[in-house]
């Protein structure tokens, strides 16, 4: 049986966690469908499309799956994903969202944030914010999962697969779109970017973030922040790189002014380099970090800037 | 209108994971336990709807063994009336709990439940969304604002690009996110009172639920540690490192 993989999108734009998601999904099987949800989305189709590997890509263009809102996303893919060995979905706030009334309406578990496929029923996942990792086999006759995509690899875009449209519409009356207040950054996200830079509690107010903001222009870099930051509410939720924010791989991972509590070692640990710039000598982010400076970050910054 | 706030034993976040020798999961041998950081956000937030005159009665549930009616109790002293023990020595998997959940809204039709949106052992983000699917309700997950407006709820939440706000039909389905709201310390006289608010026991196995998940536990290991480096000097040493040294910049 096909594997069921349900695209990220912004019904504009494929997003770059698709790639890797695409990955996971190659790992359990070689039948791949994804599934484009939205409004007026054939771009993203198209964009699906090339994704290497897949045989398919089912297209749910409507009105009612614009805002990709659970009730009726989670309704759409129960009924699809009934023919399928595994629905997968990227670990994102919109995957997280919808996929366990999915696992629910079929009646199967779900197997949340794997890190790792050990064969088409056996899957790593790390427990307890990453201080322990789990290996899990499932017996459910479809296998709903979210990937952690920062674990897995891009696939090339050099494919062709069939488009089919699907018309199936489950809109309902039980939630609406409001609004969205979405944070417009000319950077990259934070998931996809090559290099992190990130402040935390030391960075002392919002403002001081403009210190990272010519480094990270230098470098193509995404800017992250820790919880203590945003706590401190110098900088929006969605920089927090964490447990409970995103959880970022990137080659180069630079932490301002951040001590390094479990919490925020979680959401960043698995990065290929990790710089550590704090005054304490004594941080615990030191005990991880590749290259570490120890001073006075407003010192060291415009420094860094410089010299890029 | 009546609120449910199911609540989670689950291993104080203070505490330092040790994994088991024989990687059979986790040591939580004398280890303390709390009410999961999530699920206390989730009976504040109840508790806060209470005060403002919104909520008339917090129903506060607990599924576990006979050490989670401590959690209950929590539950109680912060400002809950009434508790909840489903019990069962059966570690129980996201699925099975939002069944059992299933057959409490079933039995006290609530307008609202409140959950944490994960808990903080196996981080599985999961009952929520499961539980409003098997009741046929709407969810606002991951909530950072919680509005009741006339017959819908306006619930405010974080998402990967910023906030996102949906308008639900109640009754509903909220699970919390960190900035909901911060959880007050139960006092003393209330911790007190918590002692006498009623608090049911009923037995798991009672419900009709099957309580065994198909998925097995095959190993738990330690992550991999990662070594420390260096320590550089300068700005101009950390710059030579990641060009020549790690190559990535």
């Amino acid at each position: 049986m096909a594997i069921l993989v349900y695209v990220e999108h912004d019904n504009a734009h494929l997003k770059a966690e698709n790639l890797k998601l695409v990955d996971a999904a190659t790992k359990m099987g070689s039948e791949l469908h994804l599934l484009v949800a939205g409004y007026q989305c054939q771009d993203v189709a198209q964009q699906a499309a090339t994704l290497a590997g897949v045989s398919k890509v089912l297209v749910a263009d409507d009105a009612a799956y614009q805002h990709q809102l659970a009730e009726n996303i989670g309704e759409l893919v129960t009924e699809l994903g009934r023919d399928y060995s595994h629905i997968l979905a990227a670990a994102t706030t919109t995957g997280k969202n919808f996929m366990p009334r999915v696992a629910a309406l079929l009646d199967v578990a779900q197997i949340s944030d794997i890190i790792n496929v050990e064969s088409a029923d056996t899957f790593v996942r790390p427990i307890y914010a990453g201080n322990a990792i789990a290996t899990v086999q499932s017996e459910d006759a479809i296998k709903v999962i979210t990937v952690r995509t920062s674990a897995f690899d891009a696939v090339e875009q050099s494919g062709s697969a069939a488009l089919e449209a699907i018309s199936l519409n489950k809109a309902n009356n039980l939630s609406a779109f409001v609004g969205a207040e979405l944070t417009k950054s000319e950077r990259p996200e934070l998931t996809a970017a090559r290099v992190v830079i990130s402040g935390g509690r030391g960075m002392q107010n919002g403002d001081n973030f403009k210190l990272l903001e010519g480094i990270a222009d230098k470098l193509g870099a995404a800017i992250g922040a820790s919880r203590a930051a945003v706590d401190a509410g110098f900088v929006p939720n969605d920089m927090q790189v964490g447990q409970t924010g995103k959880i970022v791989a990137p080659e180069l991972y630079i932490a301002v002014g951040i001590s390094g509590a479990i919490q925020h070692l979680a959401g960043m640990k698995d990065s290929k380099v990790i710089v550590a710039i704090n005054k304490d000598e004594e941080a615990p982010i030191f005990q991880i970090a590749d290259y570490g400076l120890v001073g006075d970050l407003f010192q060291i910054l415009p420094e860094l800037e410089a010299s890029l | 209108m009546k609120i449910l706030v199911p609540v989670k034993r689950a291993i104080d976040y203070n505490v330092k994971v040790r994994v088991k020798s024989d990687q059979s999961g986790v040591d939580l041998a004398n280890t303390k336990m709390a009410i999961n950081p999530f699920c206390e956000i989730a009976v504040e937030e109840a508790v806060r709807l209470k005060e403002q005159g919104v909520a008339t009665e917090i129903v506060a549930v607990s599924i576990g063994d006979k050490a989670c009616q401590e959690q209950i109790r929590t539950a109680l002293a912060l400002g809950a009336d009434r508790g909840l023990h489903i019990e069962t020595e059966q570690s129980l998997e996201s699925l099975q709990v939002a069944k059992l959940l299933q057959k409490v809204v079933e039995a006290e039709q609530p307008q609202l439940v409140i959950l944490g949106k994960q808990s903080i052992d196996s981080d599985n983000n999961q009952t929520g969304q499961m539980l409003a699917a098997l009741c046929g309700l709407p969810q606002g997950t991951f909530a950072s604002k919680v509005e009741i407006n006339g017959d819908k709820v306006n619930v405010t939440r974080e998402v990967d690009g910023g906030l996102q706000t949906v308008a639900l039909a109640l009754p509903a389905v909220v699970t919390t996110d960190l900035r909901l709201n911060e959880p007050r310390y139960a006092s003393l006289p209330n911790i007190m009172k918590a002692k006498r608010k009623p608090l049911d026991v009923k037995a798991a196995a009672d419900f009709g639920v099957e309580l065994t998940s198909k998925v097995k536990l095959l190993k738990v290991e330690a992550p991999a540690q990662r070594q420390g480096g260096v320590k550089v000097a300068d700005v101009a040493e950390l710059v030579a490192k990641l060009k020549n040294e790690a190559k990535v910049i």
